[in-house]
């Protein structure tokens, strides 16, 4: 058995890996990052729309600051999301964009001077003043109430990553590519590292680490059609599934984005609709103001993605020979503008579709999207059940996103988290709990394990194909477990993904040959997500009520009084076919935020007894005139202590002059 | 007023039949030599090179190994010679190929497998080797809370517009040079060394950058074809760069 040992082992080399890793080294840990594919090719390069952070130095962004932005995220949460954690967040982003900027990003910038832009279908001028030129500017994204999402033209994720990364490089950080984590080692609730297999020579290779941080993204690959990547299959979160330690939050809560290409599903960014771009049906008609006055397209993404399927459903879909989609108009934001910041857009619609956005309509419709749900942590990023064991970014449920996260705050939130595990790990690493006490056979045993699973392929009396058995999975998910939910449909997913993971212990692999295995990767993989699918599907099959991203039929109101909570799923033995569910409460009587309406969206929800209670305690400290913004805020819900002290400090910000 | 074109309703009829022949090595398996393998397709509509190779993976030969990310021309992972051209291949449309479609391998890059090769460890040396990241003292110091250091957007503008190169190894592919020589940094490295060049906030000066490039592993390696320029799926000025480059270095 071949072993490496490390301080740490980060699993993952997207943004939120790579950061997390520089926290640690920073601390003067050795860290070793693995990744599936080369780090920069990661899936955050993807991220073409922006980030998130009250910068407020764009006329647009004029008051903005870290309240607004906490309020944003709640409400788009649908109140799922953890409060403290979300302060955390909001603090913290206006600092990691600022780190970028000094690590390479060249973020766009405020110019002075007036400028035409589109809002609301409308040409508007906007006039940035001279004391602002060459700060950071941002673009209007849903589900926002000011200007809040900073950008690098059409590639904000590719520079962000490529910073990132070649900072990693700058540090000297270990990165090991092409290499599949498949397993965790772990004892008495204590984790200390990963079975890793070699996608090149196909060896499996024992990484012991006294603190492992999962970082691996989405599992978006569950489904057919999806704007992720190839590679987002989700086997972080399986291996902490198959721990039967760790727990996994809020896995039915999974993001439907309202713009991706149809048919083939790659997206394209909401900064198209918050640049202006329109909706529109088969009668060209604008829909999106009958069903969202306000609005509009910008309301956040669960809402603007049911009412295009709801408009689909009443017959005003585009016909195709692969089914209905609608229209997304950009021709009024003008060649200049399309040509430059949306120029990736305009690739994609050329080279998939072939087809020039300057001057022709794009055929979308909602896509299966991001992953709100993951690796349950506690604020430090830490699993609360399995000790050593972190995670941070998609693959995480910290939980800042709660039932629906805010484009632009997910990118964000890699790096934030990056910056503030990377420090907790470092923290951990330095305190006795650090200490590992396991015998050696323990790392031997989980070898041995991951070495029969991967031969059990190679039984002669097995039959199936991983190939048809993914497709299958993916169908189920696409068709059933989808934007709209019931309880008939996800009773018969259920069954039928239960008994596909039962086929799947008899998949069987043709190739024999020696390295590299594409048929074997599938095989263990789809098996271990269809564990994840199960955990969706039965998540969503229990949650009786509608939050957020989450869309029950039967159920169409949120439901306070019986379901502000998170669903925790875990899979305690290897034999059993479905993930056990609990529920862990979220507390009312600590939000700083109590549950109300979002603003867009259903008004009908059932409020919790302790919804009232709390509002009136909220509203007696905010009309308390002799407390400023902070220290109501600090009496409402204390939250400073959670940050490591180099994040607490106020963000600075060049004010405007003549308002207000 | 508002018409939608015909074009845009997405074709329906498609009746070829593909003919791939593709590069087959294993080079972990002892037993396995180079060859040629033939498959044979139907198109369907809108078939990019991506779902025919996965088409074939599925259903002909489970063990045909390919690279793919993110399936939409942005993260570079997906470069092979195409009829011998070096080419995205998740973006590249069937309809626009002939009945017959050769499959090589990226050259100028360890093989891993049939079409998938190690870009990966190639950019990562380029990339430390050319320091490809900021070079600032103050780094440590800057304080975070603090309002950012203004930039001129023209500036953080042209910029990205040398940082928007995705290291798919197609400039690499197409170069005589770098076919020649392993060590020269191909235009993808002159690229990165004009983008950070560039950057106001790197503290590098000429003489740094020149002790990286300033030789015929760098700028004076090149020998003008540019293949590299013809080549670049994201367009990238590379030519322009290139003799910029070499200007800035031989006036030094
Ligand atoms: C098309 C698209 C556009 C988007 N646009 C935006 C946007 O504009 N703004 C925004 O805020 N968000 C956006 N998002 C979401 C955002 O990009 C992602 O949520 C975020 O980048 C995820 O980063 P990450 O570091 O958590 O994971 P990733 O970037 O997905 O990285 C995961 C890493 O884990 C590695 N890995 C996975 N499994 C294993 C394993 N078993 N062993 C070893 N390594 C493994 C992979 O190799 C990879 O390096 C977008 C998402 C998509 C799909
Ligand atoms: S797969 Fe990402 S560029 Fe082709």
């Amino acid at each position: 058995m071949k072993t490496i040992y490390t301080d740490a082992l980060v699993i993952g080399g997207g943004l939120a890996g790579l950061r997390t890793a520089i926290g640690i080294k920073r601390q003067g840990f050795d860290v070793i990052i693995l990744s599936l594919v080369p780090p920069k090719r990661s899936h955050s390069a993807a991220a073409q729309g922006g980030m998130q952070a009250s910068l407020a130095h764009s006329v647009k962004g004029d008051g903005d600051n870290e309240d607004v932005h906490f309020a944003d995220t709640i409400k788009g949460s649908d109140w799922g999301a953890d409060q403290q954690v979300a302060r955390m967040f909001v603090n913290t982003a206006p600092k990691a964009i600022r780190e970028l900027a000094s690590w390479g990003v060249p973020w766009n910038r405020v110019e002075a001077g007036e400028h035409e832009v589109v809002i609301d279908g409308k040409n508007v001028v906007l006039n940035e003043p001279d004391s602002h030129h060459g700060l950071i500017t941002a673009r209007n994204f849903g589900g926002t109430k000011k200007w809040r999402t900073c950008y690098v033209s059409d590639g904000t994720g590719h520079s962000m990553l490529y910073s990132v990364s070649n900072q990693a490089l700058a540090e000297k950080i270990t990165i090991h590519q092409r290499m599949e984590a498949i397993c965790l080692i772990h004892e008495h609730n204590r984790c200390i590292g990963a079975i890793v297999r070699d996608l090149k020579s196909g060896e499996l290779v024992s990484y012991i680490s006294k603190a492992t941080c999962i970082a691996t993204g989405g599992f978006g690959r569950i489904y057919r059609t999806s704007t992720n990547a190839i590679i987002n299959e989700g086997i972080g979160a399986a291996i902490a599934l198959e721990t039967g330690v760790a727990e996994l939050g809020n896995m039915e809560a999974i993001q439907f984005h309202p713009t991706a290409i149809f048919p083939a599903g790659i997206l394209v960014t909401e900064g198209c609709r918050g640049d202006g771009g329109l909706l529109l049906d088969a009668d060209l008609h604008r829909f999106m103001p009958d069903y969202e006055p306000d609005k509009k397209e910008l309301a956040s993404r669960d809402v603007v993605a049911r009412w295009m399927e709801v408009h689909i459903r009443k017959g005003k879909g585009v016909k195709s020979r692969y089914g209905d989609h609608l229209w997304l108009d950009i021709r009024l934001l003008g060649e200049e503008h399309i040509n430059t910041s949306l120029r990736e857009v305009k690739e994609i619609c050329q080279y998939f579709l072939g087809i020039d956005p300057v001057k022709e309509l794009i055929p979308v419709r909602p896509a299966q999207h991001y992953s709100m749900g993951g690796i349950r942590t506690t604020p430090d990023g830490q699993s609360s059940t399995l000790s050593g064991l972190f995670a941070a970014g998609e693959a995480a449920c910290w939980d800042m996103h709660g039932f629906n996260r805010l484009g632009g705050n997910s990118v964000a939130e890699t790096v934030v988290a990056g910056m503030i595990v990377g420090e907790k790990m470092a923290e951990f690493l330095h305190s006795d709990a650090a200490d590992i006490n396991i015998s050696t056979g323990t790392a031997q045993k989980f070898y041995d394990a991951t070495a029969s699973r991967l031969n059990s392929f190679y039984n002669p009396e097995h039959h199936e194909s991983a190939f048809a058995i993914m497709k299958e999975m993916q169908e189920i998910m696409s068709s059933d477990v989808g934007i709209f939910r019931h309880k008939d449909t996800l009773t018969d997913a259920l069954a039928k993904l239960t008994t596909l993971y039962q086929r799947s212990k008899r998949i069987k692999v043709q190739s024999k040959a020696p390295g590299t295995n594409p048929e074997l990767t599938t095989a263990y993989r789809v098996q271990m997500m269809l564990k994840l699918a199960l955990c969706t599907t039965k998540g969503a099959l229990q949650r009786e009520e509608s939050r957020g991203a989450h869309f029950r039929e039967d159920f169409p109101n949120r439901n306070d009084e019986d379901w502000l909570s998170r669903t925790l799923a875990t899979w305690p033995n290897e034999a059993q076919q479905q993930p056990d569910l609990h529920y862990e409460a979220l507390d009312i009587m600590k939000m700083e935020l109590p549950p109300g309406w979002r603003g867009y969206g259903a008004k009908d929800h059932l409020d919790h007894a302790d919804t009232a209670k709390r509002q009136a305690q909220v509203d007696a400290v905010l009309q308390n005139d002799g407390l400023d913004r902070f220290e109501k805020q600090q009496q409402l819900m204390p939250y400073l202590h959670l940050l490591p002290e180099e994040f607490q400090a106020k963000n600075d910000r060049v004010k405007f002059k003549q308002q207000k | 007023m508002k018409t939608v074109n015909k074009q845009q309703i997405i074709p329906t009829t498609s009746a070829r039949t593909l003919t791939f022949n593709i590069f087959r090595h294993n080079p972990s398996d002892p037993s396995s030599t180079p060859r040629m393998q033939h498959y044979q397709l139907a198109e369907t509509d809108t078939m990019t090179l991506f779902i025919a190779l996965n088409d074939i993976r599925e259903n002909q030969d489970p063990s045909l190994a390919f690279d793919y990310v993110c399936r939409a021309g942005i993260c570079g992972s997906c470069a092979m010679l195409v009829n011998g051209k070096p080419s995205l291949t998740c973006r590249t449309l069937t309809k626009d190929l002939p009945d017959v479609i050769n499959l090589h391998p990226l050259p100028g890059f360890a093989l891993i497998a049939d079409l998938s090769v190690d870009t990966g460890q190639w950019m990562q040396g380029m990339s430390e080797r050319l320091e490809t990241w900021i070079h600032n003292q103050h780094l440590a110091e800057i304080d975070l809370s603090q309002v950012e250091e203004k930039m001129d957007p023209q500036k953080a503008r042209d910029i990205y517009e040398l940082e928007r190169c995705i290291e798919c190894g197609c400039c690499v592919a197409a170069c005589a040079t770098a076919q020649m020589n392993d060590n020269f940094i191909g235009a993808v490295g002159i690229n990165q060394i004009a983008r950070f060049e560039l950057d106001p906030r790197d503290e590098r000066s000429a003489k740094d950058f020149y002790q990286l490039i300033g030789s015929e592993d760098g700028v004076f390696g090149c020998m003008t074809l540019l293949g590299c320029d013809d080549m670049c799926p994201k367009d990238l000025p590379l030519a322009q760069q290139i003799a910029f480059m070499r200007r800035k270095m031989a006036t030094r």
